[in-house]
């Protein structure tokens, strides 16, 4: 098959970038999208031309490494799949496919389609974890969980971290992907004890980077693996009787 | 100089060595610690569990990855699970039976000492894991729940749904995350180490390339830990991250560490098969469904007719009929070239007859289309989008793939290689797993190596070098190394030629499959050992890397990455040319039964073959260190 990819190229955060246009003959309707980046970059190369940078890693939709929009959807348009798990098989013969960067402030553009997305890794250090040393664990059957709060626990778990949440959302918010963190630790009895405090510390450094959430919900739409906005509406609880807890503690 | 191959393993009963040892192991007192810098390279789950334990225990740590964030690395892409001894299912395990399993499965070709310790700590991550908030599968009565894997008839694999890897991943990087919040660790991301400098015998620190700007500079530190994974990618397609590859413990290799049983390669039996020429990677199929899922060919060669079309009696159900004990559950060497030899003798299925299929269709009508989604969901998922098939309605295709090195750098007891100084740990070392890793049994491997005995054992090798500081980067030793990593970068960039790294970097990983693959001969090595030089000068002179080195250049990070594998695929040749047995993920067609199966030669090849580098065109030198097995008697190893 036939594909017209409009790319997005720009050498770096400091140079502006430009959409530049390739055709692309002989294709296999089997290969995944970024196989046909793999053919356009060899064809490249060949050419002269610096091949397109672009995140991506495991190629099985897990490591969260990659992450384009496609035609104006983050990851493409099949539902609740990474771009990486995208096959042209989804695309009709001679279909003009648009490509870009995620567009956000809070993931700067390093060269074409590569982003910045260590914002993330802030907001997990701040408060992303149970603060457990190794070594000081109870065994492991001695707190029974119960199943639906471990399916609940690990539905939100299932986050890639890839970005496409705030790259589909018009405030470029990322509370899907902070509550996802907090639905998973705050649901299970681990993670009671740090629960305010936790909430608390990710979303102040959440603002630091992301836009407000105005429950558009396009971020639900995008998320390759499916998390639901049930996950923000538990941000937005945990973090209302977290502050009033600190405000009743605090004597305010 | 003659490397001296002690695996310091601790006198005593089996059962009491890793106790007495950690009594025996010198301690840092806690004030000291903040005095010793340590560098962990690669955040997976070795690493960052390793950096995690070490910055809680006090010390100054450096992390490094190449990812743009820890939790990229490629553990997050393991499915099924991961032991331990917990016996929660009353079905007989112990200690001492994931133990025995273990150096059975690995076809007695590890040490028993360091197996048994792994056995022992198995537990311990999972009470560890549980604390941290990993969400393993439980029951209804909120209880942790089991399953089985290959090689084992007990269950003892938790998990979580296909995402194991994945969330113990989260909670090792979080962990990590805690300690960069508390100052302990720092972290560096898109940072790749090209280089290890070695000063008056000893690991100094490491030279890297920032992957964004192209700066190389060094990092000087009291202990270096390598933490960087497997390298299946030598064959180029593989299950492994694209990504992936053996650069660090290369380099290591070439500053004077040992590299153990580089032919020891686990080949996946449960893999979707190529569908095309220009596909870059396989996709591994959790062997969790081998648990429920019926591996079988049609009986008659070239069958055309649809899987729904042929009858139950002119199906061959090849692993139960060869294997009536473990069935399905074979190991995975054991299944790999059982499907094999069904595909060599034609009888494959799909469109390009390179596969056998696995088939749910029993146990859907035994528990229920539900019961099935609950547990493979995401697997039959991931199948579906990639091939286009609902295995709900048809069986699916599978066929084996490179997926894990038993092969790394030789470590002793603490984990430490023949450098002074310089760790390893996690897939990126060759402890434990023998001539093939169990299933499930590379996550707790790696949390092992990271969590609890890294972060002990390291502490014996600092505490004498307390008066004795490393010199500062500014040092020469550390600056002619980066003189040396600088000009084979420039080298890369001004070769100039014609082809990509990608064509060099398939040709290789073909001519791998083909010869040091599933199975290997005398003359296939031979002939790959004259081939692989040819095709190395061919990369040499007619390379072609664009760009430049001072921005991100990622043809230029893949192109060090090939020249690194075309090193070792000549040493893993030749460890496969010269160990004249077949044993566990090592097949040399020369040594089989009539039936088809390996036939190990414990008189002369009871060892871990560690070979020592000696120059880009000399022969490496064997250093073997021999194997005893007082607990485990080595027998024929035997499923049927």
């Amino acid at each position: 098959m036939k594909l017209t990819l409009q790319i997005w190229r720009q050498p770096n955060s400091r140079t502006r970038g430009a959409f530049v246009t390739y055709q692309l003959e002989d294709l296999s309707q089997h290969m995944s999208f970024l196989e046909a980046l793999d053919v356009l970059n060899e064809r490249l190369l060949g050419q002269g031309e610096e091949p397109v940078a672009f995140d991506h890693d495991c190629r099985e939709g897990i490591c969260g490494s990659c992450g384009v929009m496609i035609n104006g959807q983050p990851h493409g348009p099949e539902p609740a799949t990474a771009t990486c798990q995208v096959h042209l098989r989804s695309f009709a013969d001679g279909d003009l496919v648009v490509v870009e960067p995620w567009r956000a402030a809070g993931f700067p553009i390093i060269k074409d389609l590569s982003v910045d997305r260590s914002a993330f890794d802030r907001i997990i250090e701040a408060g992303g974890f149970v603060s457990v040393p190794t070594g000081s664990a109870p065994e492991a059957n001695l707190v029974p969980i119960p199943k639906p709060a471990a399916e609940t626990a690990m539905d939100a778990a299932a986050c890639i971290g890839c970005g496409a949440c705030v790259a589909a959302c018009p405030n470029r918010a990322a509370q899907l992907f902070v509550g996802a963190k907090l639905t998973h630790l705050n649901s299970l009895p681990q993670g009671k004890p740090e629960q305010a405090t936790r909430v608390l510390a990710m979303v102040e450094e959440m603002e630091r980077f992301f836009g407000s959430c105005t429950n558009y919900a396009e971020c639900e739409a995008a998320c390759p693996k499916g998390i639901s906005i049930d996950v923000i509406a538990r941000l937005n609880r945990d973090y209302i009787s977290a502050k009033l807890g600190a405000s009743a503690l605090s004597g305010k | 100089m003659a490397l001296h191959l002690d695996s310091k393993v601790p006198l005593g009963p089996i059962q009491e060595k890793w106790d007495k040892h950690r009594f025996s192991v010198q301690l840092v007192n806690p004030t000291n610690k903040r005095r010793f810098r340590i560098i962990v390279v690669g955040t997976g789950l070795a690493g960052a569990a390793a950096a995690a334990s070490l910055g809680e225990l006090g010390y100054r740590v450096q992390a490094f990855t190449f990812h743009d964030s820890p939790r990229r690395a490629h553990s997050v892409a393991a499915q099924g699970g991961i032991n331990a001894a917990k016996n929660y299912r009353n079905d007989g395990d112990s200690v001492f039976r994931l133990f025995y399993d273990t150096i059975k499965g690995g076809d007695f070709r590890a040490r028993e000492a360091n197996v048994y310790r792994l056995a022992q700590l198995s537990n311990q991550i999972i009470d560890h894991c549980v604390a941290q908030g990993v969400p393993f599968a439980r029951e209804y009565g909120g209880l942790l729940d089991n399953r089985s894997f290959g090689g084992a008839q007990v269950a003892r694999t938790f998990y979580a749904r296909g995402q194991t890897g994945q969330q113990l991943l989260l909670g090792a990087y979080q962990a990590m995350a805690r300690q960069i919040q508390a100052g302990t660790v720092e972290l560096r991301t898109r940072t790749e180490m090209l280089d290890l400098v070695v000063h008056e015998g000893r690991a100094v620190g490491i030279v890297v390339r920032d992957l964004l700007n192209g700066d190389i500079r060094s990092y000087a530190a009291d202990a270096v830990v390598l933490a960087t994974g497997g390298y299946s990618n030598v064959f180029f397609l593989s299950t492994n991250a694209k990504a992936s590859n053996a650069t660090a413990i290369w380099r290591a290799h070439r500053r004077g560490a040992a590299f153990a049983n580089p032919c020891f390669t686990q080949i996946h039996p449960t893999c979707i098969p190529q569908s095309y020429d220009s596909q870059s990677k396989l996709t591994l199929m959790s062997e969790s469904l081998r648990n429920d899922g019926r591996i079988w060919v049609p009986v008659a060669a070239e069958d055309p007719r649809p899987p729904e079309a042929i009858p139950e009696a002119e199906r061959d159900y090849l692993l139960e009929r060869r294997y009536p004990t473990f069935g399905n559950l074979v190991p995975r060497d054991v299944a790999s070239r059982a499907v094999k030899a069904v595909v060599d003798v034609q009888k494959g299925v799909g469109p390009l007859r390179n596969g056998v299929y696995l088939d749910l269709e029993e146990s859907i009508g035994r528990l229920g289309a539900d019961a099935i989604q609950e547990r493979y969901g995401n697997l039959i998922d991931m199948y579906s989008r990639i091939t286009g098939e609902d295995p709900y309605r048809t069986p699916m295709r599978i066929y084996p793939a490179p997926h894990y090195t038993m092969g790394g750098l030789w470590v002793d007891y603490d984990l430490m290689t023949t450098i002074p100084g310089l760790f390893c740990i996690g897939e990126a070392n060759f402890s434990d797993h023998g001539a093939n890793r169990m299933g499930a049994s590379a996550l707790m491997q790696g949390l092992a190596d990271g969590y609890f005995i890294l972060p002990v054992t390291i502490g014996g090798y600092l505490a004498p070098h307390l008066a004795n500081p490393v010199p500062p980067r500014a040092h020469g030793a550390f600056v002619q190394v980066e003189a040396e990593v600088l000009d084979r970068s420039q080298q890369l960039l001004a070769t100039r030629g014609s082809r990509s790294v990608d064509w060099f970097h398939r040709q290789l990983g073909k001519l791998m499959w083909d010869q040091c693959g599933m199975a290997r001969s005398r003359t296939g090595l031979e002939q790959a050992a004259s081939q692989i030089p040819a095709l190395q000068a061919e990369f040499a002179k007619d390379l072609r890397v664009l760009g430049d080195h001072d921005s991100m250049n990622q043809s230029l990070e893949r192109a060090g990455r090939v020249a690194d594998f075309f090193e070792l695929a000549r040493l893993m040749c030749a460890d496969a040319l010269h160990r004249e047995e077949s044993c566990g993920g090592h097949f040399r067609v020369e040594h089989q039964t009539a039936e088809g199966e390996a036939v190990r030669d414990d008189t002369r090849f009871a060892y871990v073959a560690a070979w020592e580098y000696s120059g880009p065109d000399t022969p490496a030198i064997l250093r073997p260190e021999a194997l005893s097995f007082e607990h485990v008697k080595p027998a024929v190893r035997s499923y049927s």
